[in-house]
C-alpha cells in the first residue's frame, strides 16, 4: 500500500484506487474490489461465494427489505419537515444510508446488541424501536429516547466513535458468560481518526472479542471528505491491527446482509472481530443546521444519486416481477401511516416537568441534587397564584 | 482485627468483592502477572483467572469505554489507573459517558464502574505521577468521589465502591500504601460508615480543620502539635468529595468557629474552595474569621527536589491554624 504524503487530487485518486481484501473465506487476501450483489442499475450479480449467504433470502424478504428502507427514508424526510417547521431543534438525515443499515440490521439476531450514533435510525427501526422514540432526544423532551435493554440497542452515540469501545467492552462481557452472540458497532469515516475507534480495534484484536465494526462510509464528515480521514482505504486500516475487514457496496442491500452475516457468523464461532466498511454517501446535510452547498459538488450528489439504494432494489424487484402496482401502493401507505403516526406523536407530546431536571442523576439519592432540588421546587412554588402557568 | 498495609487492605477488600460478586472484574496495566506496579492487585489474578483480572492494553480510554460495555452487559469493571497523571486520556469516556449514561437513559442502564487512581505526591516521582486531579471529578455531575486515609477505611470504602450502583471514583493516597493499620476484615460492609460519611477523626473545640486522603495523617499529626501549645483542632476526614457531607463540617464549625481546609491540589478553583464557600453560605453568622486554604500551589506538579515545599506540611497547617485564630505570628497565605 502507498503510504507516501499526496497531494490532495492525489490522494483522492489513491484512495479511490486503492483495493482491499474481500474474499469471505480469506477476507486479508488482497486484490478485489467493492461485494456488490446488486448493482447500481438494479442487476442481480451472482458470486460463487457471497451468494452463498443470501440464498436463503426470499423475493418476500426481498420486497420486505424494500419496505423497511422505504419506510425509513418517510421516516427519515417526516423527521426533516418536523424540524423545518419548528418541532424538532436538530434532525441528522440519513437519506442515502438505507441499504447500508436495514442491510446489516436485518442480519442481526434479537440477542445481539448495538452501539449506534445519532445517524442509525435505520438500524434502530430494525430493532423494533418506535419512531417517535427516535425524536424525543432532537425534540428535547429527554437526553436519550428508548429503553437500550429493551431492544438490545444502546443510546445513539453523539460523541464521535465512542461507542466502539462499549461494543468491544459487551463483546468482552459475551465472551466471559460464554454466549454465542454478537456485538455491533456503527460508526462513520470521520470516526475511524478518533483515538477511541482505533483502540477498540486493539482491545476488539488483542481479546478476540465477538464485535462486528461496522463503519458507514459515507464520504463526508460534516465538510470534511472521507480523504482527509484516511490516505488508504478504511478497511484496509483494519488489517493493520490484524482485524479481518470487508468492503461493501453500502448501497446494495442484500451485499451488505451477506458480508454482516459473514462477520456475525465469524463471531459467533470465536474467530473474532471484522471489520466491515459500507460505502455509501450521505445524500443530506450533516444535520439540518448543516449547508452542504458550501462545500461538496452538486454534481457528486447527481453521481451519486444514480446508485440510490432503494431505486436499484425496485428496479430489481420491477425486473422480477414481484412490486406490483397493489404492492407499491400497500408500501407507500404503510410509510405515510408511520410517518402520520410520528407526526401526531411528536407535536403532541407532552413537555416534561422542570423538576424532571434533577432525575436519575444518581442511582439513589445525592445530598448535593437533593439540596438544590429542594431549593428550586421552593423558588418554583413562590410563584404558584400568579398567572405563569406550568411553574410546577 | 489484622494489621495491614494501605495497598494489602485494598488488595483484601478486593479480594473480597471478587470472591462475593462473578460479576466483578478487574482492568488496568500490569494488574495482573505484575500485580500492579504498587502490588495492589498482587496474586488476584493467579487467584481469579485472566478474564476476572484483565491485563489490557497501554490504553486508558480504551480501558474505561470497554468499562462501559462491560457495565452494559451487567459487570462491575474495577479499573486500575496506574497514575493519576495518567488518566486524562480517559477523560473523555469519565465525564462523557461514565458520569452521563444513567441520567441520558433515565435510569435504565447502570454504570457500577469504580476507578482505581493512585493520587498525590511525597514520592519523588517525575512529572504526572504526583497530581491530585479530583477537582476535575466532582466537579462532574453523575459520578461520586471518595478518597481513603487509613487501612480500614481503604479495606471497607473499596467493596462499598464496588457495590454501588453509580460510578465511583476512588483515589488512593499513593505515599500512605506502606502505612500499616488494623482492619477488621469481618466488618460488616451494611453497617460499616457509609463512604458519603465525613468522620471526625480528632475531636476539638478551637479551629475545624477538614481534609482528605493523604493529609489526613499530617492533619492529625498539626492537630497534635497544636494541643501543646494549648490550641484544641478538629480534624474531619472527608471520605467522600462528591457529595461532600457537609452537615458534618457544618456542626464542626458551629462549634468551633474557625474553618481551615487542606488538601494537595492546586488552591484556585479547587475543593477547599467550594468547602469554603458552601460552609460560609450555611453557618456564616458562626464564622469567627474567614476560612483558611492551605494547598498545594497554582502550578504544575513540581520536579521532585521541591515538591516538599509545594505539598502542605505540619508546619504550613499549623500557620494557618495559626491564621485562622488571628494569631500574629502567622505568615502563610498572605493574600488572606
Amino acid at each position: 500500500m502507498r503510504s507516501t504524503v499526496l497531494t490532495d487530487k492525489a490522494g483522492k485518486d489513491a484512495y479511490e484506487a486503492s483495493t482491499t481484501g474481500i474474499s469471505a473465506e480469506n477476507p486479508r487476501r488482497t486484490g478485489g474490489n467493492l461485494v456488490q450483489l446488486i448493482s447500481a442499475k438494479g442487476e442481480r450479480i451472482s458470486h460463487p461465494e457471497f451468494d452463498l449467504w443470501v440464498s436463503d433470502v426470499t423475493d418476500e424478504q426481498l420486497c420486505s427489505l424494500y419496505e423497511d428502507m422505504t419506510v425509513i427514508r418517510r421516516i427519515d424526510a417526516e423527521s426533516t419537515a418536523l424540524q423545518r417547521q419548528g418541532e424538532l431543534a436538530l434532525w441528522p438525515p440519513l437519506l442515502g444510508q438505507e441499504a447500508s443499515q436495514i442491510g446489516s440490521a436485518r442480519a442481526l439476531r434479537d440477542d445481539d446488541f448495538v452501539f449506534p450514533s445519532y445517524r442509525d435510525n435505520g438500524v434502530a427501526y430494525c430493532r423494533g424501536v418506535d419512531p417517535l422514540d427516535m425524536v424525543r432526544a432532537w425534540r428535547g423532551n429527554a437526553s436519550f429516547g428508548w429503553d437500550p435493554y429493551r431492544y438490545n440497542i444502546a443510546t445513539q452515540q453523539i460523541m464521535i466513535g465512542s461507542q466502539t469501545l462499549h461494543a468491544t467492552g459487551y463483546a468482552m462481557g459475551i465472551q466471559n458468560d460464554g454466549a454465542d452472540s454478537a456485538a455491533v458497532a456503527y460508526f462513520g469515516d470521520g470516526a475511524t481518526s478518533e483515538g477511541d475507534v482505533n483502540e477498540a480495534m486493539v482491545f476488539a484484536a488483542s481479546f478476540q472479542a465477538p464485535v462486528v465494526f461496522i463503519c458507514q462510509n459515507n464520504h463526508w464528515a460534516i465538510s470534511e471528505p472521507v480523504r482527509l480521514q484516511s490516505h488508504i482505504q478504511i478497511a484496509d486500516r483494519a488489517l493493520g491491527f490484524g482485524i479481518p475487514s470487508i468492503r461493501v457496496d453500502g448501497n446494495d442491500v442484500l451485499a451488505v446482509m451477506a458480508v454482516t452475516r459473514i462477520a456475525l457468523d465469524r463471531a459467533r464461532k470465536g474467530g473474532g472481530p471484522t471489520f466491515i466498511e459500507a460505502v455509501t454517501y450521505r445524500m443530506g446535510p450533516h444535520t439540518t443546521a448543516d449547508d452542504p452547498t458550501r462545500y461538496r459538488d452538486a454534481n457528486e450528489l447527481e453521481d451519486w444519486r444514480a446508485k440510490d439504494p432503494i431505486a436499484r432494489l425496485k428496479t430489481l424487484l420491477l425486473t422480477k416481477g414481484l412490486l406490483t402496482d397493489e404492492a407499491e401502493a400497500r408500501v407507500r401507505a404503510k410509510a405515510d401511516e408511520v410517518a402520520n403516526k410520528l407526526r401526531s406523536g411528536c407535536v403532541n407530546m407532552p413537555d416534561p416537568a422542570p423538576l424532571d431536571l434533577f432525575n436519575h442523576v444518581y442511582s439513589t439519592p445525592n445530598s448535593w441534587i437533593e439540596r438544590q432540588k429542594d431549593h428550586y421546587s421552593r423558588y418554583l412554588e413562590s410563584f404558584s397564584g400568579s398567572t405563569q402557568e406550568g411553574a410546577l | 482485627m489484622s494489621k495491614l498495609t494501605f495497598a494489602r487492605a485494598i488488595n483484601a477488600g478486593l479480594r473480597k468483592a471478587l470472591d462475593s460478586d462473578p460479576k466483578v472484574v478487574l482492568m488496568g496495566e500490569d494488574i495482573g502477572t505484575l500485580g500492579g506496579v504498587f502490588r495492589v492487585t498482587d496474586g488476584l489474578q493467579k487467584d481469579f483467572g485472566k478474564h476476572r483480572v484483565v491485563d489490557t492494553p497501554l490504553a486508558e480510554s480504551g480501558i474505561l469505554g470497554t468499562a462501559v460495555g462491560l457495565a452494559y452487559r451487567g459487570y462491575r469493571p474495577v479499573c486500575e489507573i496506574q497514575f493519576d497523571g495518567f488518566i486524562y486520556p480517559a477523560f473523555d469516556q469519565i465525564v462523557s459517558q461514565v458520569a452521563k449514561m444513567h441520567y441520558r437513559t433515565q435510569g435504565r442502564v447502570k454504570m457500577p464502574i469504580t476507578i482505581r487512581v493512585p493520587f498525590g505526591g511525597g514520592i519523588g516521582s517525575p512529572e504526572h505521577h504526583s497530581e491530585s486531579p479530583e477537582a476535575y471529578f466532582t466537579h462532574t455531575s453523575g459520578l461520586r468521589v471518595i478518597s481513603v486515609s487509613n487501612p480500614q477505611d481503604a479495606y471497607t470504602l473499596i467493596q462499598q465502591a464496588i457495590a454501588s450502583d453509580d460510578p465511583v471514583l476512588y483515589f488512593e493516597p499513593k505515599r500512605r500504601y506502606h502505612d500499616k493499620g488494623d482492619v477488621d476484615e469481618a466488618a460488616d460492609l451494611s453497617t460499616a460508615l457509609s463512604m458519603e460519611k465525613a468522620r471526625v477523626v480528632t475531636q476539638g473545640s478551637d479551629v475545624t480543620l477538614v481534609t482528605y486522603g493523604p493529609l489526613v495523617k499530617t492533619a492529625s499529626d498539626a492537630a497534635l502539635a497544636a494541643s501543646d501549645e494549648g490550641i484544641s483542632v478538629e480534624v474531619i476526614d472527608l471520605r467522600s468529595l462528591a457529595p461532600i457531607d457537609f452537615p458534618v463540617v457544618e456542626a464542626s464549625v458551629r462549634k468551633t468557629g474557625r474553618l481551615v481546609i487542606t488538601h494537595e491540589a492546586a488552591q484556585s478553583g479547587g475543593l477547599g474552595a467550594e468547602i469554603a464557600a458552601s460552609i460560609t453560605e450555611r453557618c456564616f453568622n458562626y464564622l469567627e474569621s474567614a476560612p483558611v486554604r492551605i494547598t498545594g500551589f497554582d502550578i504544575p506538579y513540581p520536579y521532585s527536589k521541591l515538591e516538599m515545599h509545594h505539598l502542605p506540611d505540619l508546619d504550613r497547617i499549623l500557620d494557618g491554624v495559626d491564621r485562622s485564630l488571628g494569631r500574629r505570628n502567622s505568615l502563610s497565605g498572605l493574600e488572606g
